[in-house]
């Protein structure tokens, strides 16, 4: 609870502002098992701030808001509060210090109201021998509401407001802590902007600017746009270190996007001179494909040994696209040909029958049986062939996972090794090695290096390459455009479902990332 | 960019996750040989041949209903009609061999009969909980009292007394000195063995346990394998049902009374977890004699039959929360 008083000697260094960052992380480390998550992360907050932090995923973005909202603890490192040094032992303690949050996947219990929402965890103050009174509980919320100018009933359950109505919500949720934190309040807004329409997201800016007197602030997004409208200064940050800290006013998107990517031998880490012209076998074709709610009108050939990548920002239809033809979302018109044959994918088995393997980006819930082994992982999809008379027979099946481990080089102590036991990157290895032992002929990569380090996302590059070499295609979604770009023959850029753009990009001839944003957004 | 961060898993944290799961795997095991060992000290005659039988008897049907459960539970499932099952199955048998009442005498047709019924009911509870999308909790907890009223409304309040010396026979005649119901248990346990490791059933409730969408992701046909999961369970209570008529050499509404608890008891404190996806049937069998071992050795010491009820509801929540992971859970519901 209580910040030591001991004055921190490195919180300012001399030359700076004299009033001490409202919050402050000095030399922050932080390592989870076979990732360097925060490597030396200084960063300040200055009262009334509103600082933006961009990072491609990955960066280490996440792990630094997890930090500052006392849900992990620093390796090593400092954290200050208004000079002070202090820890945040929990999300509570940090609340109680004067951090609140407001995140992307919305915080309100939509079967609850909106007042009991802004004081959930925080009715002691109006319980009297155990009854909540709560005439002065919706009194106390319909000031909080004031405070960012929404003009809601606290009585109204949540599920009742509209999306940026609840974020509003959630940003007064935040500024009760004012009332109850000793110093000053340092609010982290975690993509807050990724539910809202544009209308919306003037609103939400204004009020942000509107409470800087109340309040710091730390903005988290993806939209480089929106950090660069709303920020005074922006740091960036790249594989866990942070390489920036602008100006927000003498910034510009390519600086950040230069800064946030920031590799030099790009060719190079794509496996480029690895990538070899497809064939001239269509194995899938989609013809003016459509689903009402989500895509119109796609048509194209994906051939043998080619990578398509799809690029497009939330909402731009490529999501549902991968689903159609993972079998999850069947189309409702147009034509989807595989191999030439009419097909209407109903289930994920109908898709695997037609040579889809889908590797989801949810790789450790959707990918694998963790408590399964190795073995029985790579053979999960195509058990049918290694039954006999009801019998799996055992010794081809340890035969093919063996195989499988050493061509992937999946880095595992034995094919008997639960999955639970791997690291991401020989995760996703095995996921492969699943769709490649059923002979897919189509693999959907669905985010293929999310949460996966440098070294393993080079690993699986080089994978991807060797595949496609043997014929099978691939659709390609990324968290990057770089990392699509880069992989990619084929680039299709999608905007409110339908297909903007299409490119290619044999290796020496790759478009660049400014000429597609375009395209996107 | 740095590449200093390795690929490799990181040294500390996987012998941790792993030496953890080893030993919440044999603790059962331990737990059965010290459990057996502070019994002998306490009264010798725990290690007679004559007990060793008597344990065996005891464990037989726990074990043969332990091994649908086990299938259900670790597809992540629950299954409450055990009792249903078993008391129909065995109501049913009693009217279809030479009984008191009237004049079948199907013999092994019979029991074959039975079992097709047990299979019913499983279906019957698979089929509504994946078609309907009901839970399993409640579509069993629901066909444990259909069964158990079927069975009732069969027999008119009465009991039905079997004399057909098949029937008996597995509880009375013996081989290499135990009742020929004790070697049905491990028939099938050995049955349920095979299927674990060596079919593509046992292999997609593994799946399924792990991760449902994951397993339909893979192409398993999940609702199929419900089905057929809860079907072969119910198949297990049915062999229940006919080992605990033979027991009781009758059948009643009440044979069943009891079992669910010491079924799910057994799987649990074997070591199978309530979420899905880890455990085994071996685990089952060690857990059943756990059980088993623990209510005999209880009557050796002459511990009160109230007093030994209590001990079991203490020992099913020790397992659990020997056995969860609280590191790993946020959310209990």
């Amino acid at each position: 609870m209580s910040a030591t008083l001991t004055p921190a000697p490195s919180a300012a260094a001399p030359g700076t502002a004299p009033p001490p960052p409202a919050l402050a992380l000095m030399h922050v480390e932080k390592r989870f098992p076979g990732v360097h998550a925060l490597k030396d992360v200084t960063i300040e907050i200055r009262p009334g701030e509103v600082v933006g932090l961009v990072g491609e995923n990955g960066a280490g973005k996440s792990t630094l808001m997890k930090i500052l909202s006392g849900v992990y603890q620093p390796d090593s490192g400092d954290i200050l509060l208004d000079g002070k040094k202090t820890r945040f032992v929990s999300a509570s303690d940090a609340m109680s210090q004067g951090i609140g949050m407001v995140f992307q996947e919305q915080s309100l219990l939509t079967n609850l109201t909106v007042g009991e929402n802004i004081y959930l965890g925080n009715e002691k103050q109006f319980t009297r021998f155990g009854i909540v009174d709560w005439r002065a509980l919706y009194a106390a919320a319909s000031r909080q509401l004031a405070k960012v100018q929404i003009d809601a009933d606290p009585r109204m359950r949540a599920d009742d407001l509209g999306f940026a109505a609840r974020q509003m919500v959630e940003l007064a949720k935040a500024l009760t802590l004012e009332e109850n934190a000793p110093g000053h309040l340092v609010i982290l807004l975690d993509e807050p902007t990724s539910v809202l329409e544009r209308a919306e997201i003037e609103i939400l800016f204004a009020r942000v600017r509107a409470l800087r007197a109340r309040a710091s602030f730390i903005f988290v997004s993806h939209r480089l746009d929106e950090v660069l409208e709303l920020s005074d200064r922006i740091y960036v940050m790249k594989d866990g270190a942070v390489v920036a800290d602008l100006v927000a006013s003498e910034a510009d998107i390519t600086q950040l996007h230069h800064l946030m990517v920031g590799r030099s031998l790009q060719a190079e880490y794509y496996r480029e001179p690895l990538q070899r012209p497809y064939r001239d076998e269509v194995v899938l074709e989609l013809d003016s494909l459509r689903h009402d709610s989500a895509y119109r009108d796609i048509s194209f050939k994906l051939h043998a040994g080619e990578i398509l990548g799809i690029a497009g920002v939330i909402g731009s239809g490529r999501e549902e696209l991968t689903r159609t033809l993972a079998g999850f979302a069947p189309h409702d018109g147009g034509r989807l040909l595989a191999r030439g044959r009419e097909v209407k994918l109903r289930t994920p088995a109908e898709a695997v029958d037609i040579g889809v393997g889908y590797v989801p980006r949810e790789r450790r819930v959707e990918g694998l049986v963790l408590f399964l082994p190795v073995a029985a992982n790579i053979t999960l999809a195509d058990l049918g062939s290694l039954t006999r008379a009801g019998l799996i027979n055992t010794r081809e099946e340890r035969r093919l996972a063996e195989s499988w481990v050493e061509r992937l080089k999946v880095r595992t102590p034995g094919i008997n090794t639960l999955c639970l036991n791997l690291s991401g990157g020989n995760q996703q290895k095995v996921v492969l090695a699943k769709w490649l032992n059923a002979e897919a002929r189509i693999l959907i990569l669905d985010h293929p290096t999310r949460g996966l380090d440098v070294g393993a996302k080079e690993e699986v590059y080089e994978l991807i390459r060797a595949v496609t070499a043997e014929g099978v295609a691939v659709i390609l979604t990324s968290d990057t455009l770089e990392e699509t770009i880069g992989l990619s023959h084929t680039v299709l850029v999608m905007r409110d479902g339908a297909i903007t753009h299409r490119v290619d990009a044999s290796p020496g001839q790759k478009p660049r990332q400014v000429d597609l944003i375009g395209y996107m957004v | 960019m740095t590449i200093e961060t390795s690929i490799h898993p990181g040294p500390a944290a996987r012998p941790a996750t792993r030496r953890r799961w080893r030993i919440a795997s044999w603790a059962p095991l331990i737990v059965l040989v010290l459990l057996c060992g502070i019994i002998t000290l306490i009264n010798p005659n725990f290690l007679t041949f004559g007990n060793l039988v008597r344990i065996s008897q005891a464990a037989m049907i726990p074990l043969v209903l332990g091994m649908g459960a086990t299938f259900i539970i670790l597809m992540g499932s629950i299954d409450l009609s055990v009792e249903g099952g078993l008391t129909l199955s065995a109501v049913i048998l009693s009217m279809l061999v030479i009984n008191g009442a009237n004049e079948n005498a199907f013999g092994l047709l019979g029991v074959l009969l039975v079992l097709i019924v047990g299979a019913g009911v499983g279906f019957a509870n698979g089929v509504i909980h994946v078609r309907l999308k009901i839970p399993s909790f409640m579509v069993t907890l629901g066909m444990w009292f259909v069964g158990v009223g079927a069975a009732n409304a069969l027999l008119g309040g009465m009991a039905i007394r079997i004399n057909d010396p098949l029937i008996r026979g597995l509880a009375i005649e013996r081989f290499l000195g135990f009742p020929w119901g004790v070697w049905v248990a491990l028939l099938c346990l050995a049955i349920a063995l095979v299927i674990q490791n060596y079919t593509r059933l046992g292999r997609y409730i593994y799946a399924l346990g792990g991760g449902e969408e994951l397993a339909a992701l893979s192409g398993i046909p999940v609702g199929r394998v419900r089905i057929l999961t809860f079907t072969l369970a119910g198949v297990f209570y049915a062999v229940g049902g006919v080992l605990a008529a033979a027991q009781l050499g009758l059948g009643n509404a009440q044979i069943g009374t009891g079992r669910l608890f010491t079924t799910i008891t057994a799987v649990v404190v074997g070591g199978t977890a309530l979420s899905g996806g880890q455990g085994s049937v071996l685990q089952t069998l060690v857990g059943v004699l756990i059980v088993v071992v623990l209510s005999n050795g209880m009557v050796l010491m002459g511990v009160p039959p109230s007093v030994q009820i209590g001990v079991q509801g203490l020992m099913i929540i020790a397992a659990v929360a020997l056995s969860i992971d609280r590191k790993r859970m946020r959310i209990v519901k």
